[in-house]
């Protein structure tokens, strides 16, 4: 029963974009959407009560068993990743954007729905494929569908910012395209499990590495691993606000499965790390974007491009989660993936009431909000709160495993950058936090007329807020799962 | 109520008493309301942590174990002696300082009252929560939590000046907190493999001494709530606060986090075995002599009141960093001891410093001259306390000094006077900074007319604070008169 239901995951919200696109009625097509995306997280908590303790779900579609079929294959990596995307996405279509701003047209917000219910079959079925080529497809599916939903932020740059992010993203598609060409060519099949198997990497076979380097640098450039990350903050900052907080929850998350399958699933760990030593490279890239992206965080002046610069840096605590190999260290990263989709979600929603209240999320316009939008700003303060790891919210316990990993590993000096880094973090905060509590609004612009967000927006950016808290005290759904994750990723299982 | 439970109520208390000052004071509008609410639930609170002392004295360790938080790491809480104390300590004193603070509040015309009653029961709550962990992990929750918890505390006024101070308030100890607190946490979890608190420590005994030393200083540093120098610097900052919160949290509930936590970790997951008579030990003990006079030394030059009894502060935390760091049962006898003593006396103090700004409007020590014939309850009681903090008796603070004194004899260092005379000169030196104020108020001839030109020429000045104001410091400085006799239930307690 449950491998049937499996499908569901990804053909779901793909056919239920040209239903909304046939339908066109506004007011359906955010209920339907909304329905679908329940059902999908539904459907991913299933899966990972299912698979949780190590347990495999694997679907042949068509019928067409592999390797000549795709194979749809679930295990405790895939099943965390679904419920992660599915969760953040249910969390994000239930936020009541009313409509604005940007204003999407009323008759051609059909198209929005549609675009977005793609971009989530893309990212799922990114997740859940066991098939080389399958896996571009979505990537596509998701990347096209996503640069579509940033052109639609409103503002002039906005457009500009999509068709860079067009740019560099295709550049990273073909990379990745030409990485699966070599392998196919070395193994002769697509199945991510056979090639696996078939593969035997070594350093003489110029044609392994070359595939490795490409599938890893078409990913970083998705994943906007440091210094490939210069699509990100514009993209993140002219999107319209609600694609922005979905974007920044997931597919920088998805882009990061990726990378891990294709490292410790397809090349194996003791090739990428001990032979090829890629760690040379990933660990100070890693604590680069640390240290640049949040120094840049700490000179911005729009509260999204502050955000944007934090998620380079957040990134990059999630590379150097990976590049510990070690169980700690790698669950670190993964469950960071999560924590940080938390996190950065809620204050991306919180960016989205506060635009929607203020009009602009420039620092100076914010000045004295947190009396006029009390709620708003506490979000926005416990979301803080987390990015710099204070214990008690998911941020500290990302921390806590990727310096022991780090630890773990011998690398004294790096867990002391970890640490330090996260001061970077409260500088960024506190200048925000300063600014909403302290600073006497300007004369320009009274703030008298600003009231506390709507509770359809509140709600949503609430509910991440609590659960950055709850996350940081309970952590068997978040920790325990990563773990498994990050031990069936090391002895190669997916 | 089974000791599981009260030790629950005893952490919940505070939060209750946050809760109905929202409602009372925020919500329905009463604040008479809540000002009586808050010192009755600070006597509920200080009665189930009173109820946890015979328990803890038969040699009971009431534990209560909430949920696992990570693998191995649960939010857990343990009573022992040394956290009995410090409980005891601040759910007592909470009580005299709601009183107090609703006088000082209502007479100082302080906005946001609300706000400020709500924080400062949740910075107990927090205060508590450290003194009750029973690992690592629990004691680093609630003490990040009440550095930011009394955040709010310290910009109270909202002033440049207030929001200067706040980041180096928050700078300091999160950065400390952070890069050395946090890091030797997570060092001690990769040696041993746990953060519970153990008596006879964790650290096994093949741990290098180079190794000990490190990490030591690490968490000595890292506790910044401390106030170790150089790490100082927040805590004079921090004075910008209105007086209550100077008295309670920067004399008391803060301060003393840091102390306690270094004291417990010395104990509890060191082991005075494996420190005593270490290289670690003799460093620490350098570090807190050297503090203790530097700060000795500035808080005389300090002409602001507050100011000087926040260096005397520092001066005197070191005092207990110093007994922790002697790793013998007497040095942590007198640590402990001089968390209680310090505690009674420089609350005193700093309440007389809030009374006397409430009555006079005046901040400096240079100003006080003669205000002890107006004043003459506060400034006897400022007299009391101070002689306690010099360590005269009959005062708690000689016993904490006695003890410190025949630690330092203990220690097997062939430098051991050197400490004696670090010990005396501190002491000394208390007599410079503490004693002006009292020869000023009372043997100064006032100045016959007041500052001509002040705001208020037609306002009479009061010749005491609210009553609100003096009784508790009253009441506050005849505790410490009172602990030189029960010094010996202290002996008892903190047998190590």
């Amino acid at each position: 029963m449950i491998e049937k239901i499996l499908v569901l995951e990804v053909v779901l919200p793909l056919l239920a974009a040209p239903v909304c696109v046939l339908v066109r009625h506004p007011r359906f097509c955010r209920l339907f959407s909304l329905g679908v995306v329940a059902a999908c997280f539904a459907i991913a908590v299933a899966l990972l009560v299912e698979v949780r303790g190590g347990g495999v779900i694997s679907y042949e579609l068509g019928g067409w068993p592999p390797p000549l079929g795709i194979e749809y294959r679930v295990s405790t990596v895939n099943a965390y990743l679904l419920a992660l995307v599915t969760s953040m996405a249910l969390v994000v279509f239930s936020f009541d954007s009313r409509g604005g701003p940007p204003r999407v047209p009323e008759e051609r917000r059909h198209l929005y729905y549609a675009v977005f219910l793609l971009c989530i079959s893309g990212l799922l079925g990114i997740a859940i494929t066991g098939d080389a080529f399958n896996i571009f497809v979505f990537l596509e599916i998701s990347s096209l569908s996503s640069y579509i939903l940033v052109s639609l932020g409103g503002h002039r740059r906005a457009v500009m910012s999509a068709f860079y992010y067009l740019v560099m993203g295709t550049i990273g598609g073909v990379f990745f395209m030409l990485g699966v060409g070599l392998l196919y060519q070395a193994t002769g099949t697509l199945n991510l499990r056979d090639i696996a198997a078939r593969l035997e990497p070594s350093l003489d076979d110029r044609g392994t590495v070359l595939a490795l380097a490409l599938l890893v640098v078409g990913i970083s450039i998705k994943l906007a691993v440091f210094p490939l990350h210069h699509w990100l903050p514009n993209a993140y900052s002219f999107a319209p606000p609600k694609v922005s907080a979905f974007l920044a929850a997931t597919a920088t998350k998805v882009s990061f499965y990726l990378l891990a399958m294709v490292l410790f699933t397809i090349f194996g760990a003791p090739f990428v790390f001990e032979e090829l030593r890629l760690q040379a490279v990933l660990l100070p890239l890693s604590i680069l974007a640390m240290f640049l992206a949040s120094g840049a965080a700490i000179f911005q002046t729009d509260l999204r491009r502050l955000l944007a610069y934090s998620s380079v840096a957040q990134i990059g605590y999630m590379t150097l989660g990976l590049s510990t190999a070690n169980a700690t260290g790698l669950a670190g990263g993964l469950v960071h993936l999560f924590n940080h989709a938390v996190m950065k979600g809620g204050l991306f929603l919180v960016v989205a009431c506060l635009l929607y209240r203020v009009g602009s999320v420039h620092i100076d316009a914010l000045a004295g909000i947190g009396r006029r939008m009390p709620l708003t700003s506490a979000a926005l303060v416990i979301g803080g709160l987390s990015l710099i790891g204070v214990p008690g919210t998911v941020g500290f316990v990302s921390k806590w495993y990727l310096v022991s990993g780090v630890l773990e590993r011998g690398w004294t000096a790096a867990a002391v950058l970890i640490l330090l880094s996260s001061l970077l973090a409260l500088v960024y905060v506190g200048k925000v936090v300063e600014v909403l509590y302290f600073r006497k609004p300007a004369e320009t612009q009274p703030i008298d007329h600003v009231r506390e967000a709507p509770l359809g927006m509140l709600a949503p950016a609430w509910v991440l807020a609590a659960a950055a808290v709850f996350f940081g005290l309970t952590t068997d759904w978040t920790y325990g799962v990563a773990r498994e994750a990050a031990e069936l990723l090391l002895a190669g299982g997916i | 109520m089974s000791s599981e439970t009260t030790i629950l109520v005893a952490l919940l208390l505070p939060v209750l008493a946050a809760v109905s000052c929202l409602l009372l004071g925020g919500g329905l509008g009463r604040p008479n309301l809540r000002d009586i609410a808050t010192p009755l639930i600070g006597a509920c609170t200080f009665a189930a942590v009173w109820r946890l002392a015979g328990d803890v004295l038969a040699g009971g360790r009431p534990e209560l174990v909430l949920f696992e938080v990570l693998p191995g790491v649960e939010l857990a809480f343990q009573v022992e002696p040394l956290g009995l104390l410090y409980g005891l300590v601040a759910s007592g004193l909470w009580i005299v300082t709601s009183i107090y603070a609703a006088g000082y509040m209502r007479g100082h015309h302080e906005h946001n009252q609300t706000r400020f009653f709500t924080f400062f029961a949740l910075s107990i709550f927090a205060a508590l929560g450290i003194a009750f962990a029973s690992n690592l992990f629990t004691l680093f929750l609630f003490y990040e939590a009440l550095t930011l918890l009394t955040f709010p505390l310290v910009t109270h006024h909202g002033t440049d000046e207030a929001r200067r101070a706040g980041r180096v308030y928050l700078g300091i100890l999160l950065f400390t907190s952070i890069s050395f607190l946090l890091f030797a946490i997570l060092f001690t979890w990769r040696l041993t493999g746990t953060i519970e608190f153990t008596p006879g420590g964790i650290l096994g005994a093949d741990t290098s001494s180079g190794m000990v030393t490190v990490l030591l200083l690490l968490y000595a540093f890292g506790a910044g709530k401390a106030a170790l120098m150089p790490f100082h610097r927040w805590l004079p900052n921090a004075m910008v606060a209105p007086t209550p919160v100077s008295a309670l949290l920067h004399a008391v509930a803060v301060v003393k986090a840091g102390v306690f936590a270094i004291l417990k970790i010395v104990i509890y997951v060191f082991g005075l075995d494996l420190l005593a008579g270490s290289n670690a030990s003799l460093s620490l003990m350098t570090i807190a002599s050297f503090t203790m006079l530097m700060a000795a030394v500035i808080a005389i030059r300090q002409d602001n009141l507050k100011a000087r009894l926040a260096y005397s502060t520092i001066s005197q935390l070191a005092y207990i960093v110093l007994g922790a760091a002697m790793a013998t049962a007497t040095g942590v006898l007198a640590g402990g001891m001089q968390i209680a003593m310090h505690a009674a006396g420089k609350i005193t103090l700093f309440f007389c410093a809030g009374a006397i700004l409430v009555a006079t409007h005046k901040k400096k020590v240079s100003e006080l001259d003669g205000l002890g014939r107006t004043m003459p309850w506060t400034f006897a009681a400022f007299f009391l306390a101070s002689l306690s903090i010099i360590g005269i008796p009959p005062l708690g603070g000689s016993w904490a000094k006695w003890y410190l004194m025949v630690g330092a004899l203990e220690t097997g260092f062939a430098w051991q006077a050197a400490f004696l005379g670090v010990l005396m000169l501190s002491s000394l030196l208390a007599v410079f900074y503490l004693m002006p104020v009292v020869v000023r108020g009372f043997f100064a001839a006032s100045p016959s007319a007041g500052p001509s030109g002040s705001a208020g020429g037609d306002r009479k000045p009061l010749a005491e604070a609210p009553f609100l104001c003096v009784a508790p410091l009253v009441l506050t400085a005849l505790l410490s008169l009172a602990l030189f006799f029960v010094a010996g239930d202290l002996v008892t307690l903190l047998n190590f």
